[in-house]
This record gives structure tokens, sequence and C-alpha cells, in this order.
């Protein structure tokens, strides 16, 4: 990490997006994190992809849990509010900050101890029930802030930096999410930016529960050899389904001809993500064959990154409970409370 | 000698679960009150939905005495599992009612009671080919019975049956005729017994429900806008009366909602959805139990440390650990207070009725916004889950939610300063700023560690104390803003005081008018609120002999009060009840004069505090 503090005040010529900020404006506090830690490649992902969106940070709500991961909202999007909650429970209190006002963009930042451990069980509901968010797991298979236990997602025969071998079957976050309803599951490395920004831009315009499992390598625990989640072993066993490109509504539609390689999804704002095929002939809209298809890949050793799974027609909670268009922490009194005529009646009726 | 009282005895229904009898039962319960006559019904029932036994205890009291009174004058034995016991509990000079279509040995009575027979099942077999419709019409036809007995008026029953299934006809009519053959029976085979209902006006105004469905709609009334909750006997019923109220009131005409209500996958994740919820500018409220209140205790103390507010409805059942879910307890006090790790104190309010779990309900959403912090309104089974003749529910039409310190999109843009945890008014409320507000001002990261003023992490000793500091001043002010103790002074000077809090209301205040009309006169103060105001310390200093009555094992908020005031724990007598029952008028005034005798037997060795007026009436 670093001891010198950011200066507050940007040069002029930096370029301003649609909204008028620079993306300096996108960033938060000097991360406290070890130089070379993945997570900080992610948080940086995060700021481009936001910038480039031209989204207010004030319209971001950013919350996270406990560990390396759910330190770094503190480090991007300084000017959203951000919550760093208990370990483990980021996905019910951004469940309760979505329900209370359904216009903002949440933003769940985890780890694969926060998520795939003591977390599972608020991971699994929150994919379920269709919360309209965009949750990353910035995963490294090992709990870094108490140096070095595997956690749940380390693989089977992957060894710890002490050289102990983990026996114990790994969670795989993207099989899960991909069973339990989530409609856009996407996985990356931290290493490859240029995967990674439209996969974020992705989610964020996506409706409905979107879920990154990002592979982020811990440099001070596990990054040698011998380890599954190191820098090495992804980029030697990286199997990308695809290259994303993020189209706005609003830019103009080229004419393109048609191409076996490509596959375009419209999403319900009129996004457009246009998916190149890489290598195998992979469709991210069939649900059980991306099951079937990261399955398989996993027992061979490989690591499936890319777009795997999306549904544009999705409905998010909010749909489902039915709630009014107005966010819900915008009414008052007059909105909510049925008044004194009202519990006249209900005081008659028990009687 | 055969009891004879008018408006003034105890009838218990004793069942199995599942039979259909509650129904049946409340319907006894309700006709004498449209009578006039005040009655306070109680279920017994177990953590089963079929084949367990069950009863309902009503005890009826044109005095008003709603607590629980003990014993039994009439017992209506419709379970052979539990006859034993049933008939060993009647008072002597009591009353049995049974079915006697299948004769039993006279070793199955007792001497000193009156047996009443009456063949039910056999007028079911007879009447009715639907084995269904014979079960279920065996319970109004004892209801029939029973209002021939002891003089109900028929009109004022077929009237609650004709409410009951209005528009549906094809049920009141079956209902009614089983009603009438009961009482026909009763008219041809029997003569009416010694107890006896007789129609007063003791009723007035009040309504007759129960306290969660009044807490559930005091969260409709207090703008509760967000409910997570899993379901926790006795608190079930809180959440669903919630939603019943809030779809009937909140649902436009266009069938959108103005509420969102998730049944979450355990009471951690009900938490953390109202703190979230609570954290981004709506009101949110979670029902639960003491299994509950421990799953949430860490995210508790989150709320607490980061300043978030949240409603917890605690409906108290009998711990610890799953204790007995289908009883009563006080048992929760100290949890809820000290709630969670590190130094924590959180706000309590202790409802005695469904009028006031109403009232506190929406209280607790105004003192949580006021107040930034987690506020638990604390009611018990025998409130919750009874049905209780209190005050109609009140709302003032002119009355606004207060949001508390909330700066807005205006008061950000004219520059006026923002620190989240900035003390600026001298309260220790700090202000805060709803997630989205303003483009460039107020956004804070909201963190469980240690923080500055202006909301940066820091792990500096005089950052953590100011903060520390600031809280306990915060505490502070709440003594004035939560509901104020309920002082009830004797008819004449007393150095006798009494301190209770929540369900043992009732059974308190009928318990002093028995010792006031016996000679011993007793101050009362009911506490309804954690912190405790400073006229609780007063009150307990200015009587030489204090009680105070709880229900459960440790005196808890006995504890609390001299943990929070640091008094001698010699002045507080503890009275306590916690056999899962609720407490009664006649077990306070034994446990009373028992201490009172102690205390005047060490005063014979050796003068003391308590004076001997006292102890010679």
């Amino acid at each position: 990490m670093t001891y010198i503090t950011k200066p507050k005040l940007h040069h002029p010529s930096l370029k301003q997006n649609k909204v008028g900020f620079t993306r300096r404006d996108y960033e938060g506090r000097i991360s406290t994190l070890c130089a070379g830690c993945g997570h900080d490649s992610i948080s940086a992902a995060i700021i481009q992809a936001c910038w480039e969106l031209d989204i207010e940070p004030h319209r971001v709500a950013k919350l996270s849990g406990i560990g390396c991961s759910s330190k770094t909202p503190d480090y991007f999007l300084g000017q959203s509010h951000g919550f760093n909650t208990v370990h483990g429970r980021m996905p019910s209190a951004l469940t309760g900050a979505y329900l209370a006002n359904k216009e903002l963009l949440y933003l769940g930042v985890s780890g694969d101890g926060d998520s795939a451990s003591i977390g599972i069980g608020q991971f699994v509901h929150c994919m379920r029930r269709g919360v309209n968010m965009v949750y990353i797991v910035e995963n490294n298979g090992v709990y870094g802030l108490t140096k070095g236990q595997f956690s749940a997602t380390a693989d089977a025969g992957s060894k710890s930096k002490k050289g102990v071998v983990n026996t114990d079957s790994p969670i795989d976050l993207v099989s899960l999410a991909l069973q339990l309803g989530a409609s856009y599951v996407a996985r990356s490395f931290s290493g490859d930016k240029e995967q990674l920004v439209p996969l974020i831009m992705g989610a964020i315009r996506h409706r409905g529960a979107a879920f990154i499992d990002v592979i982020s390598p811990c440099v001070a625990f596990n990054n040698h050899a011998g380890s599954t989640k190191s820098y090495d072993y992804v980029r030697e066993h990286n199997e990308s389904v695809n290259r994303m490109d993020f189209i706005e509504s609003r830019a103009p539609i080229e004419v393109q001809q048609p191409d076996d390689a490509v596959i375009e999804v419209a999403q319900h704002d009129g996004s457009i993500l246009r998916l190149r095929k890489a290598g195998a002939d992979y469709d991210p809209r069939d649900h059980l064959g991306a099951m079937n298809f990261i399955a398989r890949h996993h027992a061979a050793g490989e690591v499936v990154t890319g777009l795997l799974y999306v549904n544009p027609e999705a409905q998010d909670f909010h749909q489902h409970l039915q709630t009014i268009e107005r966010p819900l922490n915008q009414l008052g009194t007059a909105d909510l409370c049925p008044g004194s005529e009202a519990l006249a009646k209900i005081n008659a009726s028990l009687r | 000698m055969a009891l004879t009282a008018t408006n003034d005895f105890v009838i218990k229904f004793a069942n199995v679960n599942g039979s259909g009898s509650a129904s049946a039962n409340e319907l006894f319960a309700k006709a004498i009150l449209r009578m006039g006559v005040p009655v306070s019904p109680r279920n017994i029932f177990p953590s089963n939905i079929q084949g367990l036994p069950t009863w309902y205890e009503v005890r009826i009291s044109e005095a008003g005495h709603l607590g629980r009174r003990g014993g039994v004058d009439l017992m209506v034995a419709m379970n052979p599992q539990t006859w034993t016991a049933d008939l060993a509990e009647i008072e002597s000079g009591g009353y049995l009612f049974y079915d006697s279509t299948k004769p039993l040995p006279a070793s199955a009575f007792r001497e000193d009671i009156v047996v009443i027979g009456m063949p039910l099942t056999m007028l079911c077999v007879k009447n009715y080919d639907d084995p269904r419709q014979r079960q279920l019409l065996k319970n109004v036809l004892y209801v029939g019975a029973l209002s021939m007995l002891l003089g109900i008026d028929p009109a004022v029953i077929e009237q609650l049956l004709g409410e009951q299934y209005q528009g549906k006809p094809q049920l009141a009519k079956p209902n009614i005729d089983a009603f009438r053959l009961g009482r026909q029976w009763v008219a041809d085979n029997l003569q009416p017994i010694g107890l006896q209902v007789r129609a007063a006006d003791k009723v007035g105004t009040r309504i007759f429900v129960d306290g969660n469905t009044a807490a559930g709609l005091g969260c409709v009334y207090g703008g509760a806008s967000v409910c997570a909750w899993y379901p926790i006997t006795p608190s079930t019923s809180v959440a669903e009366a919630f939603e019943k109220y809030a779809r009937k009131f909140r649902t436009t005409a266009a069938g959108e909602k103005k509420y969102a209500i998730v049944q979450a996958e355990d009471e951690i994740a009900s938490i953390g959805m109202v703190i979230g919820a609570g954290w981004n500018g709506a009101r949110a409220f979670t029902a639960t139990s003491g299994p509950g209140v421990s799953l949430m205790t860490e995210f508790i103390g989150l709320a607490h440390f980061a300043e978030i507010p949240a409603t917890i409805i605690n409906v108290q059942r009998g711990g610890p650990s799953t204790g007995m879910p289908t009883r009563t307890q006080q048992a929760d006090v100290l949890a809820c207070a000290y709630a969670s790790h590190g130094d924590t104190k959180h706000i309590l309010l202790f409802p005695e009725d469904p009028f006031e779990a109403f009232e506190q309900a929406s209280a607790a959403l105004d003192l949580a916004d006021r107040l930034q912090t987690p506020v638990f309104l604390m009611l018990d089974l025998d409130i919750g889950m009874n049905q209780r003749l209190c005050e109609p529910f009140q709302w003032d039409s002119a009355r606004q939610f207060d949001r508390g310190k909330v700066m807005d999109f205006d008061a950000l843009q004219a520059g006026q300063p923002f620190g989240r945890y900035r003390d600026v008014d001298g309260d220790g409320i700090p202000w805060r700023t709803y997630p989205g507000t303003h483009p460039k001002r107020g956004a804070f990261f909201t963190r469980g560690t240690t923080k500055n003023v202006d909301a940066n992490y820091s792990e500096q000793g005089h950052d953590y104390l100011e903060n520390a500091r600031r809280l306990l001043r915060k505490f502070d002010t709440a003594k004035a803003l939560v509901p104020q103790p309920v002082l009830t002074s004797a008819t004449q000077p007393t150095r006798i005081g009494v301190l209770f809090y929540g369900s043992t209301s009732p059974a308190m205040y009928e318990a002093a008018q028995r010792l006031a009309a016996d000679g011993l006169a007793v101050d009362l103060l009911r506490i309804r609120a954690f912190p405790f105001p400073d006229g609780v310390r007063e009150f307990v200093l200015a009587h030489d002999h204090v009680f105070l009555v709880e229900q459960n094992r440790d005196a808890q908020l006995r504890s609390l009060l001299v943990n929070e005031f640091e008094l001698d724990p010699a002045r507080i007598v503890p009275i306590l009840h916690f056999d899962g029952t609720p407490i009664t008028a006649r077990f306070i005034i034994k446990a009373m004069h028992k201490q009172l005798d102690l205390a005047a037997s060490q005063e014979a060795r050796a003068p003391a505090r308590l004076g001997a007026e006292l102890v010679l009436s």
C-alpha cells in the first residue's frame, strides 16, 4: 500500500463523461491492500465501467461484507454512499436497501470467504429472489486478512502457501448462482481488464440478479505453484467462451454482416451485449447448456470465463412484490398512514 | 356447597388441538363481552397442529379484572387425554361439564364438585351425517348448552354467528341450528347452575383484540414500509397482521403496493434487510421471539454502532433455547437491553396491552429514526396471542412521522456542513443523509469499525472514545423521549412501592386493589421503557420497601435497574413468576405477604426501615 494521499484537485484537461464527471471522480480512497492484489484491478474495472456508462456516482449504493474484498468499496466511488456490513451478510443488507429505494444501482462486493462460507445462505437467497443488483465476488480461494487459510472455493488438490493440500470439494459460485436463478452470470479474471469491464457494464444494465465471479489472485497467500487461483494458473487454464462488447442503446446501430460467431443479446433497457464466440460453440442464453459446459470444463481443471448466462427478460424482486413506482423511502405520512377515520372503523370491527 | 357467582368466575375449556374448538370458544367469550361484561380469555396451547391438548381459559369479571385469576370454577372437559388433570383443577364446589355419551364410573369424578353430563357425541351422531360436521358442530352444541346453563342471551350469540358467516348462509344455518339444539337439550334435561352471566354495562367503547394484531397495525400507522421476518411462535401473527392491513390500506387502485414484505431465510437475514432498508431511509421492522433475537445480535451491534434505525418486535416466550415456545415469559429483558458484543445498550419499550402495543409500535418507528438506533418493542405471548379488552386505538390525524435528523438535498445544496458523526446539537444525535441525495455532498461510508466524526476509518483511541461517549449521551437523550413510567399512588401515604411492566399489568392492578381493600396501601410504578427515566430511581428511593414483579427467574429488569442506577440490590425485592403461565393477582398478593411477614419478623428482631403500621395491616 502507499501512504501518499491523492490530491483532490483534478487537472482541467481531464476528460469528462456525459454527466460531467472525470474518471477520477469515480475513484475512492487510497487502497490499503497489498501491492499487486487482484482486488485493486477489480476496483479499477468498476471505476472504468461506471465512468463509461455515465452513471452519477451518488446514484450508486455500494455494499460489502467483511474481508479484504469487502474493504474495497472504500477505494472506489468515493462520492457514493457505502456500507460495510457484517461478515457474510451483505446480501440481506443490500436486499433491504434495494427494497427501500428501487432507483439506485446496488453494487455488492464480497469475497469467497464472505459469500461461499459464512454467507452462503444469504448468497443463495438473494440470487433466488432476483434482487436487482451487481454482485461481484473477488475470489482468491483464501482468507487473506487472517493470513492464508483455505476458503470454500479452493479446489481440491490445491496447495496452500504452507504446503497443506486441500481435500474438501470446492464450491463453484457460478454454478450455484446459475442453479438458483441468477439471470446474468459471468466469470472473469482480475488480470483481464478488457474482459472484465464490459462484463461489469452489462451487469449494471441488467435487470435482476447479476453475478460476476472474478478470480483475483492473492499475492500474499495464494499466488504460488500448486495454487489454482494464482496469476500463472489462471492464465494457463483460462477457457474464455466469448469476448463481450457492451453497446449503449443510444449508440447508432452498425450494419453488420451476419456472423455465426457473434451473438447479440438486447437487454430490457435496449442496451446490447455483443458476444464474439471464442473457440467453443457457446450460447449464453442456454441455461442448462451453460451448467453442463461449466461442470465439464471445471472437471478438466479449466477456468471457464466470459458471459456464461443471461436472461434479458428476467424480472426483479420489486416486480415480484408489485411495489409502486415511487421508491418506498420517499413515501411520507400521507402515503403510508391510513388515518384516524379508518382507525375508527377498525375499532368498530373489534367490538 | 356448589359455587354461586354472577359475572365473576372462571371457565376453562379443555380441547384437542385442531378440533375446531377455537372459534366456538371465542364465540362464547365474545357473547359475554357483547352483554357488557368484561372477559379475558387465554389460549394455552401446545407446539402442535393437531392432536395435543389445548385449553381456553375465560375469566369473566364485571369488576374488570383482566389478569389471569388462577383456579377454575367451571371446566368444560372435552379432552379425555387431560381428564384427570382437568378434574383436579376445579375449585371445590365448582362445576364439571363433560360429554356423557360414554358412561363413566363414579370413581372418575370428584365428590366435591357438580357434574353436568351431556351426550354431545351421541347428539351429533344422531343429527349429522358428515364426520367433519359432527366434530365442528359439537363445539357449537356445547356453546348452546353453556349459554342455557349460564344465562347468556341467545340472541347475542345468534347475531355473532350471523356476523361470522355473513354472506355464507349455508354455513350460518347449521351453526345456528346446532346452537339451538344445544340450548333445547339443556332446557329439556338440566337446570341453570350457580354461575350466571347477567347483562351489564362495563365494556363501554373498549375493543377486543390481540397484541400482535395491534402491533402489526401500529407498524402500518407508524409508516413502516419494509417488513422482513422469519416465522417463529409467538410472533408470526405480527407480520401477518401488518400484511393484512397494509394490503388493505396501502394498495393503489392499480394493485401496486406501498410496502414490501419479505419472508426471509432466517432471522439474520430479516434484521439485515431491516438495517439495509433503515440505512436507505425506509422505515423497517421485524417481528421475532427470543431465539430470533439471539441470531440477530451481531447485526444489532452494527446498527447500534453505525447508528441505523431498526424496529424489532420481540414477542417473548419461555426460554432459554427452544424453552417453552407456546408459553409466556418476560425473560429477554437483559438479552435485548445489552444485545451484541462490546458496550451496547438499546431502547426497550414495554407495552401493557394491545392498546399500547399499537401505540408503542408506531412510537418505536419514530424513536428508531429520531435516535438512529435499534428499538425493541417487548411484547410477550400473553399480550401478543390473546385477545384482550383494551381502550380503542387512537391516532391524531395531524400527526406526522418523526424522521429524525436527516439532511436533505436543499440543506446540502445550501452548503450546510455535514459530518456524519458530529454532535452538532449536543444531544448525542448526529445528522445523516440518505444514499442518492446529492451528486457532490453528503456521501459517507457506513461501517462497523471505528471511525472519526466524518465517518472515515480510524483506529485512533481518541476517535473511539469520542464516539463511545457520544453514544452514551445519545442514550441519555433517549430517557426523555421514551414513554414515561405510569405512577398510581395509593389513596393514603405508604412506604411500599411496587415496580412492574408489560403483561404483569392487569394482575398487578388487581392485586393492588385487593391489598388496599385489606388495608395494605401500595404505590405502583409501571415502567414503560429502557433507558429508565430518573423518576424510576426516585420512586425506588422514596419507598422503604420496594418490590419488582416480573415474569422471569433471574429478576432481569431488577438487574438492569440496579446496574443502571447503581442501586443497592437489597432495596428491591423481586417477585418472580416464571412457570410459563401468565402471572395472577393471587400469586402477587401471596408473595408480597410472605415478603412483608418476613420483613416483619426481622423487624421484631431489629427495628428496620419497614414501618410497623404496614406490618399490622
